[in-house]
């Protein structure tokens, strides 16, 4: 398959094991600069952990243990000598729950330049407010910023989570099935959401969701038994699949 | 007939369950309220602030109240920094192996070790060896070992309870893993870890036994440094009970009185803690 397109980050023959099993199995794949890439897949087939790789969030469960190497530009991530700090950074994630901080709408967001280092308040309002208004959230809190992230409905949890992440200035946005707890009105706007961000961002999401991968992303990857079956255009992955399988799942035939 | 039977049945385990909740809750009621009017009169400000006198049969209790708050903070100091490192160590950073199963061992054993083989410890190697002498000093150091599986387990419970999504939420965005602990995870412990720092000490005011193997000092002087002598509340009621001839029973009953109140404040500070941390998750809508 000969796809054209510049590329952000990508993973060879990576393999993960938790203990002995071995939960992916040396995928290669390169993921598109300023796309939105899915990654779909039945229950259990391996892509939350697989999306995890791009950040090292692996690294925080015990007893995983990966080979191979994931590339960020060219930067190899799991160098010994990387800084796994700068590295999350560069590489931000949401999580599938809205998981804000008991803090404030605006500590929430000022909590990444916080750590990295930034106090001028005014920088602060300034970073807020464009990340509110980035995340399409802006409307919603700007009058309320000092109230409870908690007070929020679950679909601006969700966006404020997105908003956070802006904060600290990422290239590459993760997105682990951000809309699985979230209504269908609230999922529409995470997918606006995804392409106003693409233009500046590269974004992989990981979805149980077909139609939403069909509707929202430009490349599609979908996985089996921690194997990348089939990787293409969202386009050509949904309507002349290559692999029996994908077909099969994308038709709904079972998973 | 059958379900006659079985509603007798049902209505005796009934009896029988209220009547043991009773058993439980009766005497401390009791004890209050009969240490309270047999104590009650003889509280008074001199009481309280005065320096005892005529062997402590007259006067008052201040050197000893001193004493005691004293110790207090000494714990404090102690055992909140150690105790409450070792919890962050042992929940955050440690992985299972047998270093830390044998910490954790040691732990749980720690919490059934008497309090008197505490105080031997104290007077061997904080007073003997350590040459700290029956000060201030050794006596808070060794009520902290005594406390600080309570302020461990308490502390380690608290930070358990703090959801892992927010950890991953903080490293996520970049932060450290200490950054995480300090700005995520502590601010939402504290409450619980104030509870357990509040029991311990609330423990350790009542302590008797370490006291009397370290030497506290029976004597109307006022410490004046961490090394000096001291006297604590429940080693005077000890002596002024068994060791003091024709001690007026009015004396002891406010001694009692005293060490009672002290530890139902705490106990008191702990539970409105409790009720504090209940109510701001609430607000917080968790």
């Amino acid at each position: 398959m000969m796809l054209d397109f510049s590329v952000k980050m990508k993973t060879e023959s990576i393999s993960l094991f938790y203990d002995k099993t071995e939960a992916l199995k040396k995928i290669s794949l390169a993921i598109p600069a300023h796309q939105i890439t899915a990654i779909i897949g039945p229950s259990g087939c391996g892509k939350s952990s697989f999306l995890r790789l791009f950040n090292r969030m692996n690294d925080l469960i015990w007893k995983a243990r990966v080979t191979g190497q994931v590339y960020l530009d060219a930067v190899p991530l799991y160098d010994p000598k990387i800084d796994v700090v700068e590295l999350r950074k560069r590489v931000g994630m949401v999580f599938q729950k809205p998981n804000p901080f008991p803090m404030s709408i605006f500590e929430n967001i000022a909590f990444g330049p916080r750590v990295h280092g930034c106090h001028d308040k005014a920088k602060l309002d300034e970073i807020v407010e464009r990340c509110c208004l980035r995340a399409a959230l802006w409307d919603e809190v700007k009058d309320k910023l000092r109230d409870s992230a908690f007070a929020l409905s679950g679909g601006q949890q969700q966006r404020l989570c997105i908003a956070r992440v802006l904060a600290v200035d990422p290239e590459v946005i993760l997105l682990d099935e951000p809309c699985s707890a979230l209504d269908p009105a609230s999922t529409m706007r995470i997918e606006e959401l995804m392409q106003q961000l693409k233009s500046q961002y590269t974004i992989i999401i990981v979805t149980h969701n077909m139609q939403q991968a069909g509707r929202a992303s430009d490349y599609t990857a979908f996985m089996l038994m921690g194997d990348l079956i089939e990787f293409s255009s969202t386009k050509e992955v949904f309507t002349s699949p290559k692999d029996k399988r994908t077909e099969d799942y994308i038709t709904g035939r079972w998973g | 007939m059958k379900r006659r039977t079985r509603n007798a049945t049902q209505s005796l385990a009934f009896f029988l369950l209220t009547i043991c909740c009773l058993l439980i809750v009766v005497p401390v009621i009791a004890i209050i309220v009969y240490v309270a009017t047999q104590g009650g009169g003889t509280i008074s400000w001199q009481f309280l602030s005065e320096f005892p006198k005529n062997q402590a049969r007259e006067g008052g209790i201040f050197p000893a109240l001193l004493g005691s708050f004293y110790l207090m903070i000494g714990v404090v100091l102690f055992a909140l920094p150690i105790g409450l490192l070792a919890a962050i160590y042992l929940h955050e950073y440690a992985k299972q192996n047998p270093l830390t199963r044998l910490i954790n061992l040691s732990i749980v054993n720690l919490a059934g070790v008497p309090s008197i083989v505490f105080g031997l410890f104290g007077l061997s190697f904080f007073v003997l060896l350590l040459k700290m002498g029956s000060s201030l000093l050794a006596a808070s150091l060794t009520l902290s070992c005594l406390v600080l599986p309570v302020v461990v387990t308490a502390s380690r419970e608290a930070l358990a309870a703090v959801p892992n999504s927010y950890r991953e939420g903080s490293l996520a965005l970049g932060a450290t893993k200490w950054q995480t602990i300090r700005k995520v995870v502590l601010p939402q412990a504290w409450p619980g870890i104030l509870t357990g720092l509040v029991l311990a000490v609330s423990r350790a005011a009542g302590e008797t036994a370490p006291l009397l193997v370290i030497g506290a000092a029976f004597s109307p002087i006022l410490p004046n440094s961490p090394l000096s002598q001291f006297n604590a509340i429940p080693y005077h009621l000890y002596v002024v009970a068994t060791q003091i001839p024709k001690m007026p029973k009015q004396i002891q009953w406010g001694i009692i009185l005293v060490l009672l109140t002290m530890v139902v404040l705490f106990n008191l500070t702990a539970i409105i803690l409790r009720i504090q941390l209940r109510a701001r998750k609430r607000r917080w809508g968790l």
